[in-house]
């Protein structure tokens, strides 16, 4: 199955570190050993949320909002993809993400 | 395909049962058990069949279940061969867990557990709960849900972490257990007992699980508290401290077997919370009156239990205990700084109010029962400390 982990955070705390805070280190090495091991589908690190634009529709008018679609302390600051037999695999790699500050949220892929 | 079968099964089964209701749980859970299982050991020849045979096991099961509960112990307890085949254990232990994986909440483990492995029925758990039956189906629904669709597994955990996923069912239990022993609101006598149910389950884990001590601990606990269920209440139904119950009425013969099966436990060198807690409970239950208690023991016993688990509500009850052994006003000093952590705990406002009017301090005794009385909707509690108001200043 595969999951996606959200690594959850908030972008003023994050951009406040510096990188060596931040350890990209182990976050690169957490991300290299699951490559090995053949169960990472994919995985980025986001810019903060005050970058984003967001578009929703007004009949067929797209409309262009400056920021997120909900305003919230905390955003997904980036994810990772594995593809592991089940929800207890997942989530034995969610427990080995290094940045202790963040929250993981661990949503199943729906299979097409 | 698993869908299409359903109705069919639920049909044969509603004959062979002739309860709807149940029937149709039981080929709910056996198509759940095939979604997670057929995946993995690919679809049997014959699917249809294998479902009509899981469902009907269950349903012999919850049969055997709701035959009476003392014959159940009797069939759990009787000597010789182990009745279940190898790989009906390991079925059991695979639902346990299952049902009460730490991705699903707490109410949802409970319920899902009665109905999957206790085998109630949806009605028989809402009216234990008090809850509506729509309220329990759609909380059984969404788990059952989540377990198709988030990939919970159906097996027993690694051995690395079978001691922190059998945490989580002895949770389960031991809520079951409260749920039935001290009902948290609304009349009593027509509720189904889930103290039963509980301790059924925990003897059931404790044959699977033999080398788990905490388990054992588990089980030892209930099993002590029950011993004393005949003088809990007065001849009015009213409840009755384990100060002024009459001692003579507990079962001295459960007390006894469950103290050998706690020492069992803990000679295992492995002590936790459930072990200590039944501990507690055997120096109580062993105590020829209440003067006579080992304060001393018991207090030893809570300072083992804080370093294991350093909660607000183990404090307080160790300050009960302090109350006892050393003295009120020690006890006072250390209950007071509780406050913030169980201002909405009627029990940290009830011990208060006892502890004062020890020290000779009514006025503020009354008070404190007072924000006791407001804070729980127990039928028996709410009586006792009417009680104590009722008594002039």
């Amino acid at each position: 199955m595969k999951y996606v982990l959200m690594l959850v955070r908030s972008d003023e705390e994050w951009e406040a570190l510096s990188d060596e805070e931040r350890d990209y280190g182990a976050i690169m090495r957490w991300f290299g050993e699951l490559a090995q091991r053949g169960v990472l589908a994919g995985g980025e690190e986001l810019q903060a949320a005050r970058t984003a634009t967001t578009v929703r529709w007004e009949g067929e008018r797209a409309i262009l909002t400056d920021g997120p679609f909900m305003e919230a302390k905390e955003t997904i600051g980036g994810f990772a993809v594995l593809d592991v037999p089940d929800l207890d695999a997942a989530l034995d790699v969610a427990r080995t993400w290094p940045a202790r500050s963040h929250k993981v949220e661990i949503r199943p892929i729906v299979q097409h | 395909m698993v869908r299409d079968e359903a109705g069919r099964l639920t049909a044969a089964l509603v004959r062979l049962l002739g309860d709807f209701a149940l029937a149709e749980d039981l080929v709910q859970d056996a198509v759940v058990i095939a979604l997670r299982r057929w995946p993995e050991t690919g679809v049997p020849d014959d699917p249809a069949g294998w479902l009509l045979a899981t469902a009907r096991r269950r349903g012999i099961d919850h049969w055997r279940r709701r035959r009476r509960y003392e014959e159940k112990l009797a069939l759990l307890v009787r000597d010789g061969p182990s009745p279940d085949r190898a790989d009906e254990v390991d079925d059991r232990l695979r639902l346990v867990f299952t049902c009460c994986h730490p991705a699903l909440g707490r109410e949802a483990q409970l319920a899902l557990t009665l109905r999957a492995v206790v085998g109630l029925t949806t009605p028989e758990i809402a009216h234990a709960f008090l809850a509506t039956e729509t309220a329990v189906a759609q909380r059984i629904v969404r788990a059952k849900r989540k377990i198709v669709e988030a990939g919970i597994p159906y097996r027993v955990p690694d051995p690395d972490q079978l001691d922190e996923r059998l945490d989580e069912v002895l949770a389960v239990i031991y809520l079951m257990f409260n749920e039935g022993y001290l009902a948290t609101a609304g009349p009593t006598p027509d509720r189904r007992d889930l103290a039963d149910d509980a301790e059924w389950l925990a003897r059931l884990l404790v044959r699977l699980l033999p080398d788990r001590p905490e388990a054992a601990g588990l089980l030892a606990l209930l099993r002590l508290h029950r011993a004393r269920r005949a003088a809990r209440f007065d001849a009015r139904g009213r409840l009755v401290l384990l100060s002024d119950q009459d001692r003579s009425c507990w079962d001295h013969e459960a007390i006894a077997a469950a103290g050998a099966q706690l020492l069992a436990a803990m000679a295992r060198g492995r002590p936790g919370p459930y072990q200590l807690q039944a501990a507690i409970a055997a120096c109580h239950a062993e105590a020829p009156s209440w003067e006579a208690t080992d304060w001393r023991q018991v207090l030893l016993l809570y300072d083992a239990l804080l370093a294991l688990t350093p909660t607000a509500v183990v404090r307080l009850n160790r300050a009960i205990a302090l109350s006892h052994g050393v003295g009120p006003a020690e006890a006072l000093a250390e209950v007071e700084p509780l406050e913030p952590a169980l201002r909405s705990y009627h029990l940290f406002h009830a011990t208060r109010g006892e502890l004062l009017r020890r020290l000779g301090r009514p006025g503020e005794a009354h008070d404190a029962d007072r924000t006791a009385l407001a804070l729980t909707r127990n039928p028996a509690e709410r009586a006792l400390l009417q009680d104590r108001l009722a008594e002039p200043l």
